[in-house]
Parts: structure tokens; sequence; C-alpha cells
């Protein structure tokens, strides 16, 4: 304080400080609102069912994921109402699985490609069928090691 | 105020309104978790053209469990809640009475699971689960019944030792195709 009447009169003009919090909010809120922590846009319901025996996915950069559900209400024009596989984030269909493994594999340090993870996000409601071929599709495609996408079940 | 000589009204000080903002923003960055990924990790078996070698299986090692497009649960010729499935898959492997029917030893024990191109997925994930939770939890009994810890908690050499001994076998046949499929 004493610096504020240090000098009579006109002092020299100071950066005020009090703003500061401000943008550091703004930063905040900025970050909160923009962080996405989805890595694809959903094109199809994604209700996985709840399992216990959960083991997590550690490696990030292992995984590719491979999405089977209904598309959602505002794709059902363009894909119809029947459970859809999503590769990326787009629609795609059995045959695209093998090249989807390929492109992510390059990707990948070789070293690591054995431990490559699939993780399969399928929606509670799909039945089988279509989930043994995508099964039958990765078998053929050497893609072994496969997540069936869980939620921890509350209980 | 007049009178006197010409001063600045006081001021909070603000200056450490940033260092709360930020001891905020840090706590928010460190709370934050991002939705981790877990489900249930499942190794298939390599494709290959020819069709599997007939093997001659004792039917009393056999675990069969067939789930329908109806979502119903056949265990071994019996229908059966899935709430019970893993105590009777428990009892079916370690064979504590040493039945007739039941597996000789843990390591001669296969699941053998098969489903309906029908079937919801939902279901299947859910009995899946409950045949690796069996599992799991016969490691960790016998872990604990062994060195005293939970099986989580052991040495990888020991992990590898009891999993040996209670190998996880669920073998999945091709679906049959009566039910619907959405």
């Amino acid at each position: 304080m004493g610096k504020f009447t240090k000098k009579r009169g006109k002092s020299n003009p100071e950066v005020s400080t009090a703003s500061l919090p401000d943008i550091i909010f703004m930063l905040l809120f900025f970050f909160m609102v923009v962080t996405v922590l989805r890595d694809a846009d959903e094109k199809v319901k994604q209700n996985v069912p709840s399992a216990t025996e959960l083991t997590k996915l550690e490696k990030k950069s292992l995984v590719n994921y491979l999405r089977i559900g209904k598309p959602l209400p505002k794709y059902q024009a363009v894909y119809g109402t029947k459970p859809q596989l999503q590769l990326g984030d787009k629609i795609a269909s059995m045959e695209d699985i093998p090249l989807f493994i390929e492109n992510h594999r390059a990707k990948v340090n070789e070293a690591e490609i054995p431990k490559v993870i699939s993780s399969l996000k399928i929606d509670g409601d799909v039945t089988m069928g279509i989930v043994t071929d995508v099964k039958t599709k990765l078998r053929k495609s050497g893609q072994l090691k496969v997540n069936y996408s869980a939620k921890p079940r509350a209980d | 105020m007049a009178g006197k000589r010409e001063r600045k009204a006081p001021e909070v000080n603000a200056g450490s309104m940033a260092d709360i903002a930020f001891l905020l923003l840090i706590f928010f960055l460190v709370t934050t978790t991002i939705v981790v990924d877990k489900g249930v990790l499942v190794k298939l078996p390599p494709w290959s053209n020819e069709p599997p070698p007939e093997m001659k299986l004792n039917s009393r090692n056999v675990y069969s469990v067939l789930v329908n497009a109806n979502n119903e649960l056949l265990v071994r010729g019996e229908p059966k809640a899935i709430k019970d499935l893993r105590a009777d898959t428990k009892e079916f492997i370690m064979n504590p009475s040493k039945k007739e029917n039941m597996a000789e030893k843990p390591t001669k024990a296969i699941i053998s699971l098969k489903n309906d191109r029908g079937t919801a997925y939902k279901t299947y994930l859910e009995v899946y689960n409950e045949l690796k939770a069996a599992y799991n939890e016969l490691r960790d009994e016998e872990a604990r019944k062994r060195h005293g810890k939970p099986f989580e908690f052991l040495d990888r050499a020991l992990q590898k030792e009891i999993r040996a001994d209670i190998p996880l076998v669920i073998s999945e046949a091709e679906p049959t195709n009566f039910g619907e499929e959405n």
C-alpha cells in the first residue's frame, strides 16, 4: 500500500491485476467447454452393457474402436434403423474391417503390433449376428485381442 | 472526503484472486477423470480354414452353455438363471465333492459357449462376464489359500502358476441361426 502513497499527485499508471483472475477464469471455462473427450463422433447408439470383470485399456495409441449399434435418429434417413458398424467416424461395412485394422497397425510401432487391442463398443440391444460377423472378420485379420467395452456395474 | 486530502478509495487486494483461480484450475485438471475405457478382455481364437480337429472330450469335462434367441440359458441341458451361473460354474470347475459328472480337475474343464444370431448382445456379455467372473473368483480363492494374498497382489510368477492350474478355457462355437436379428 505504501507504494500508492509514496508519490504525490499523479502517480505512475499501474497495470491493474484485478482482471487477471477473470482472464484465468475465462481460460478455465474455455478449456472446460472445448475439451473433447471423445475421439470420434458417434453415429450409432452406444449404450454399452455393464459388467464386473473389467480390464482397463491402458495405452490409447494401441487401441482401435469398432462401434456397433443402431444409427442415431439424425442418421437414420441415410443408414436405416438396422444396427450398423462404425469404424473411425464413419459408418462402414464388414469388408472395410481388414483395411481399418491394417491402417491402424501402420501407425503403431512394429514391436507393439501384437499388443494392439480392438475395443468393441456395442450397444446392448444389438443381436449377436452382426457381432459374430465382426468377430469373424477380426479373426481373419489376425486381430485377436478384443475388449468388449462395458461400464462398471453399480451394485 | 471533500475537505480531506485527495485519497483513493481503499481497494480490496485482488492479486490473490488469480492464485485462487489457478488453484481451482489445477484442482479440476487433476480430478477430471477422462472417461477411461473399460471392458471385458477376450482373446479370440486364430482363424483357420480347416475344420477344427475332432477332439474326444470326456463329457464330464465339458460345461456347455447355450443362449437362445429369447435370451434363455441352457446349461448342460437344463435351463438356468444367469444369477446362478457363476456359482454353478465354480462348482463344476473345482468339483469339491468329486462328483462323477463334473470336471476331473480344473485343467481339464472346458466351458463351451454357444449362442444364437438372435441373442441380445447384452445377454451374451452378461453370460460371458459370469463365466469369466467364476474363473477370476476361483483364482482369487486359490491365491488366498496358497499365499494368503488376493490374486492381483501376487507376483507375476505366482499369478502365472495359478493361471496354469486354473486355465480359462471358454470355447465359443459358431452361433446357431434360429432367432430373428435386429
